[in-house]
């Protein structure tokens, strides 16, 4: 498939994306689009980091836990825009990804990992024990009327919301671009593969990858403001579980690690499963959709470790 | 004489109970060709880590052109223009050559057309040009070699350690990779070329370091050496010491 064509296809798929609130005006079909769109987003962002620079984080969590706080924090105390807050939102994940990445860093392969679970754990607890910033309770945000962007608040549908987190995916994806393009992405690539092959060649190791956790640890923040907004209510179970941390990484690794459209293709089939079997098992079978998630992990990883993206190259080459 | 430009005083590194380099010293001039020798666990390999950040030494110092590069890491010393290669191979294996080679590339450069200009540039000279589109995976030993080759070369390195030139490559590469090895040196890269190869060793080298044990026994010409009773005995054992 030649590079015009496929350009073609991903501005088709645009399109059709744009006018699809237009047409499908219920409100479950646009809300499993727009979840599709934030853990596609979100995904994109971890694997900026685990994917690209080889940095397995299990605590991405974190970061969209702090974006859905300071924009609440900063709306409910001093009235801030929510835009404004989502901004602020991205600062405080990047400062904080520095804070935790500079000791975590210093760590190689899995240990890198177990930190950041703990790390996870640690946030999540003291969040829930922090009275100010509503502590086990929660936050509500403070309702604006009547709907507006200024407020980035839609109490009458979910279309707004629809495009600003198709909005966020697409910024997402334009920063992976920047970044493979560039030499940051060959960077990264060369710390996955092999640190010291990097380090002789040059590449202070421990300073890009906590340039691909400021990046990621931003664009997470970002997605956790939205989910603020678009929810009206946080708190350190719904915004800050290693839970969201898992799932985000098994979104990604569905659809392929380290890959371009990955995220988006994990997302846009482990999503809707999730939603589909809440449905089917309702209140009876609370875990069912993660019990779908781990079936589905384990044919990934027997079939093909590399992820739906990995299936579709192999197929190509076998058909071209 | 040339300037000196890599000036090892003394250096010292234990592992445990185990002295890695025991009060190394050498010189190393601007240009110079340097081989390095030594018998398996001599602390060659030791030694290339001690100059290029990868191990600390616990006594001693490594100059580099009068300044203190002792306790820099592998990419500062990188970056002041001493490139290696690793007697273990270390390609980026899911990267195409030309990727692999752009990375080092990109330490002079962070437009990727230019490294992708100066990378070709390297693999020409390494003769590794017709495989730039290949995955480095697929490649045999000896043009894995001269990836690694190309990689560093890209850099544009004052000085250039090789670990094992012809180690596990095939008799008839052997002789490219030496030609190769003696035009880089002619182009004014200084090198230091560790080798198990006597003959290619002998060939190119115009001065000699050998250990053993972790201590420099002989430091000459490889006519020189190469008639030390030490370096015999090092070798072969006493009895071959006439």
């Amino acid at each position: 498939m030649g590079r015009g064509l496929r350009w073609g296809a991903a501005a088709a798929a645009l399109v059709l994306l744009i006018v699809f609130p237009q047409v499908v005006t219920q409100p479950f079909p646009r809300h499993v689009m727009i979840s599709i769109f934030l853990y596609a987003m979100l995904a994109q962002a971890w694997n900026l980091l685990a994917g690209y620079c080889g940095q397995i984080s299990l605590s991405h969590a974190v970061f969209f836990g702090t974006g859905a706080y300071t924009s609440t924090l900063l709306a409910r105390h001093l009235g801030l825009s929510p835009w404004g807050g989502m901004l602020a939102g991205a600062v405080v994940a990047v400062l904080l990804s520095q804070c935790i990445g500079y000791p975590v860093f210093r760590l190689r392969g899995h240990y890198f990992a177990i930190a950041t679970i703990a790390v996870g754990e640690i946030v999540g607890t003291l969040m829930i024990n922090w009275d100010w910033a509503g502590g086990a309770r929660g936050l509500f945000v403070p309702i604006k009327r009547p709907d507006s962007w200024m407020n980035f608040q839609f109490h009458e549908s979910k279309q707004n919301y629809y495009y600003i987190a198709l909005a966020l995916l697409l910024l997402a994806l334009w920063v992976t671009r920047r970044v493979e393009r560039s030499r940051l992405g060959y960077y990264l690539r060369a710390i996955r593969e092999d640190q010291d092959a990097a380090a002789s060649l040059g590449i202070p190791v421990a300073g890009y990858k906590q340039r691909a956790m400021a990046l990621s640890a931003g664009l997470t923040a970002l997605g956790g403001s939205f989910y603020a907004q678009y929810i009206f209510f946080i708190d350190p179970e719904s915004v800050f579980p290693t839970s969201l941390s898992i799932l985000i990484c098994l979104v990604a690794v569905l659809g392929g690690v380290g890959t371009f459209w990955g995220p988006l293709v994990g997302a846009a089939i482990l999503i809707p499963l999730g939603e589909w079997t809440r449905i089917a098992f309702g209140g009876t079978g609370k875990a069912a959709d993660l019990l779908v998630y781990g079936a589905l992990i384990m044919l990934v990883s027997v079939i093909q470790p590399g992820g739906i993206m990995a299936l579709a190259m192999r197929g190509r080459r076998r058909t071209g | 004489m040339g300037d000196i430009l890599l000036d090892v005083r003394g250096i010292t590194k234990r592992f445990g109970g185990l002295v890695a380099n025991n009060d190394v010293s050498l010189q190393v001039e601007a240009g110079e060709l340097v081989g390095v020798i030594g018998p398996n666990g001599a602390g060659k390999s030791t030694l290339f880590d001690l100059l290029t950040g990868f191990q600390t030494a616990d006594a001693g110092e490594v100059l580099l052109d009068g300044r203190d590069v002792t306790r820099l890491r592998p990419d500062q010393i990188s970056r002041l223009g001493v490139a290696r290669t690793f007697q273990k191979l270390k390609p980026f294996t899911q990267m195409t050559v030309l990727e692999n080679v752009m990375v080092g590339a990109f330490q002079k450069t962070s437009d990727p057309a230019r490294a992708r200009m100066e990378a070709t540039k390297a693999l020409d000279r390494v003769g590794l040009a017709d495989k730039a589109e290949a995955h480095a995976r697929v490649l045999s030993t000896g043009q894995r070699k001269r990836l690694e080759l190309a990689r560093a070369l890209a850099t544009r390195p004052r000085l250039l350690l090789l670990d094992e030139v012809t180690g596990g490559v095939d008799l008839r590469s052997i002789p490219a990779l030496v030609a190769l090895v003696r035009e880089l040196n002619a182009a004014g890269t200084a090198l230091v070329v560790i080798e198990h190869n006597m003959g290619v060793i002998m060939d190119i080298s115009r001065r000699i370091v050998a250990l053993h044990l972790g201590e420099v026994i002989a430091d000459g010409t490889p006519a020189a050496v190469g008639r030390d009773p030490r370096v015999i005995e090092a070798y072969l054992g006493h009895a071959y010491v006439r």
